[in-house]
């Protein structure tokens, strides 16, 4: 039991060193070890339940097995760039500079899945669901906005009563993605917050306690009366956390739900030019449904593929997860992509594929 | 092992001594060979750990200069790195665990070794080992679940109301639950088996003569522990205490999850604070940018330095501890 994923991994790294070997012919060898990994990867947290529900749906219906590491968005950037895996996964668009220093070439963005950070709070005393805004949630965090009676919360909360307590932050002390999401979206609505912490997958935040993780984060705001964080949505609705309307762009109090963040998604891919490079921010989207904190996750690979055989497999399963895996990210509280991105994006894929298709087949 | 048996079998007698104490030449040469290499692999192990992680400090420190010792500023956003609450959270942290532990590991082990009856001390002295075989990661949850709302609720209103120590800044401030104090108590428990199991051993080992001397004299069971035993055992008991030492200083997961992890340098016990070893748990795996990850090795390489020093002014402690006990 021990030493079959042992030999799994040894043989991955094996396969993933030598690769440029075996680019020639290697549908002779992938037969032959056919217990082995074909494709590897590795990346982001957040989609791994996902990932590696497709990966083995996937490998049920073609064989294909992909092996998938999730050690963190930074660390599958760094294994990108360096050629250790086939493929990427990120939680945050990869900046200029590091597009820059991948070895590979171009890097594609494939958005896969979306996803979206849920304010979740800890205070009895309100009934409704607490109505937020950007600026407001900014100061908050900011340490500007101390009380829960504060009169900008009470102003957008009529009718409740409001406790008269401390409000206590707390906020993710790990690097993350989710963390991203939420700072991209402060900076977005607040320009005190653009100008101070700013945006990253970690900042140097003005107060509040630090938890590691998503549980970390819900395991202090459960615990505390008078907290407020921020959460990945799906975990908040796993965990049936209390969790806060927003008002988005056009005005309307949201709360976040697998419509609100897909509604997100399809008021930004409408307005794309033909030839994005998929590295959006769909914070505080427009749309009258849109939910703010959404975001998309991707699978990065290289543009110029060193081994056709692998080329093609890969773009063969990120074709058949954007046309089949939709129901499968439902079931686990993800966000599928709007049916036209989805469509577009698999367009893009086709034309990838050529010179890699004959390979594979 | 059948065919080293059989000369000895044959030739009985003085020959047979004869070639077990010269054996043979080779065999002995390799031996030796291979014993020192194993020898020299753990130092050059080290060597080899401690180059690499100061290479890849590098950058980190002459960006920063002796500044990423004494800043409290750490913003990967603006590329700004200071360690200061990290270190100073290490060390307060590991001290405190100590004050809290020290006194009572040694109690343990006193009453395991002079006062418990035969039945009770095997049961009691393995349960205490068994809190070191605890993974860290449940003393985390079990921080998170149980001891940081006990905290709350009920011992920081304690100390700070009751006892009338919130007027002291070491006890002001909101109690939050996740603090130094929760990061020293749950690191107090993780490493008091430590220190209990080497004081126990050292007390057993405390000559049966020395206590019966001190009795001859008229002293009473405790005078006699007190003045005969602990002395004789105090240099192997500070042996001990620095064990555990070590084991705070690098722990982990278990202060991550309970230290609150907010970079800032607080005088009460009730605010949260930050160690070296969490801060690089909680960012290395999404530090992309060069001179992040190089802040971080130079946090890692600052823990090394730290660990280093702490242990030899152990040593040395150790040693004139001894010298002084030596009659």
């Amino acid at each position: 039991m021990i030493v079959a994923p042992l030999a799994a991994l040894v043989l991955a790294a094996c396969g993933g060193g030598g690769d440029a070997k075996a680019a020639g012919g290697d549908g002779g060898a992938a037969t032959s070890r056919s217990s082995s990994v074909d494709l590897t990867g590795a990346g982001a947290t957040f989609p791994q339940p996902i990932y590696n529900k497709w990966f083995s749906d996937y490998a049920a219906k073609t064989g294909v097995r992909i092996n998938y590491q999730s050690i963190g968005s930074g660390g599958g950037i760094r294994q990108l760039s360096e050629q250790t895996v086939d493929f990427g996964a990120s939680d945050s668009p990869m900046k200029d500079d590091e597009m820059a220093k991948a070895r590979g070439g171009p890097v594609l963005h494939v958005p896969t899945v979306l996803g979206a950070v849920a304010i979740t709070y800890n205070a009895p005393e309100i009934q409704k669901p607490l109505r937020l805004t950007g600026d407001v949630l900014a100061d908050v965090f900011l340490g500007k906005v101390t009380r829960w009676n504060d009169a900008r919360i009470a102003a957008l909360n009529p009718g409740v009563a409001l406790p008269a307590k401390d409000i206590l932050v707390v906020r993710r002390s790990d690097g993350s993605g989710t963390t991203y999401i939420f700072t991209d979206y402060l900076a977005a609505v607040s320009p005190a917050w653009a100008g101070g912490p700013g945006k990253g997958k970690e900042v140097q935040w003005p107060v509040g306690l630090g938890g590691k993780g998503n549980e970390g984060v819900a395991g202090q705001v459960k615990q505390t009366p008078g907290t407020i964080g921020y959460v990945e949505l799906a975990y908040a609705r796993q965990n049936r956390l209390s969790v806060a309307e927003l008002r988005n762009a056009a005005g309307n109090f949201v709360s976040p739900s697998v419509e609100t963040v897909a509604a997100a998604a399809a008021g930004v891919a409408e307005k794309l030019p033909p030839e994005s490079d998929y590295r959006l921010s769909i914070v505080n989207a427009p749309g009258p449904n849109a939910y703010p904190i959404s975001s998309f996750t991707w699978i990065l690979l290289y543009r110029n593929q060193a081994d056709p055989v692998k080329a093609g497999k890969l773009v063969d399963f990120l074709r058949w997860a954007l046309r089949d895996g939709d129901s499968t990210a439902v079931a686990l509280d993800y966000v599928p992509l709007p049916e036209a991105l989805a469509s577009r994006l698999d367009q893009r894929l086709a034309q990838l594929a050529p010179a890699s298709a004959q390979g594979a087949k | 092992m059948t065919e080293l048996a059989a000369p000895a079998r044959t030739a009985a007698g003085a020959p047979a001594l004869g070639t077990g104490i010269e054996g043979s030449p080779v065999g002995d040469r390799i031996y030796r060979v291979s014993i020192a290499a194993f020898a020299m692999a753990v130092p050059l192990l080290l060597a080899a750990i401690a180059i690499a992680v100061f290479a890849a400090a590098w950058p980190a420190f002459r960006t920063f200069g002796p500044g990423f010792l004494t800043s409290s500023r750490w913003d990967a956003v603006e590329g700004a790195f200071g360690a200061a609450p990290a270190i100073y959270g290490t060390l307060v942290s590991s001290f405190l665990a100590l004050l809290l532990a020290t006194p009572l590991a040694i109690g343990v082990a006193i009453f395991l070794s002079e006062f418990a009856p035969g039945w009770l001390r095997q049961p009691v002295a393995f349960l205490v080992d068994l809190l070191a075989a605890i993974p860290s990661v449940v003393y985390g949850l079990w921080g998170i679940f149980v001891l940081v709302p006990l905290l709350r609720t009920h011992v920081m209103p304690f100390l700070a109301n009751t006892l009338g120590l919130g007027r002291t800044p070491l006890f002001s401030g909101p109690a939050y639950g996740p603090s130094m104090l929760a990061a020293g108590v749950v690191l107090a428990i993780m490493v008091l088996p430590y220190i209990s199991a080497v004081a126990r051993e050292v007390l057993l080992a405390v000559p049966r003569s020395q206590r019966e001397a001190a009795l001859a004299l008229g002293a009473t069971h405790w005078e006699m522990i007190w003045g005969a035993v602990l002395p004789y055992a105090r240099s192997g008991i500070v042996g001990g205490v620095i064990l555990g030492l070590g084991r705070a200083l690098g722990e982990t997961m278990a202060v991550t999850m309970v230290i609150g992890n907010r970079h800032e340098i607080a005088a009460s016990l009730f605010a949260p604070g930050y160690t070296m070893a969490s801060l690089i748990a909680n960012e290395f795996s999404e530090a992309t940018g060069d001179l992040h990850l190089s802040a971080l090795m130079a946090v890692g390489a600052t823990l090394f330095a730290i660990t280093l020093v702490v242990n030899a002014i152990a040593r040395w402690l150790v040693w004139s501890v001894s010298r002084e006990g030596a009659p």
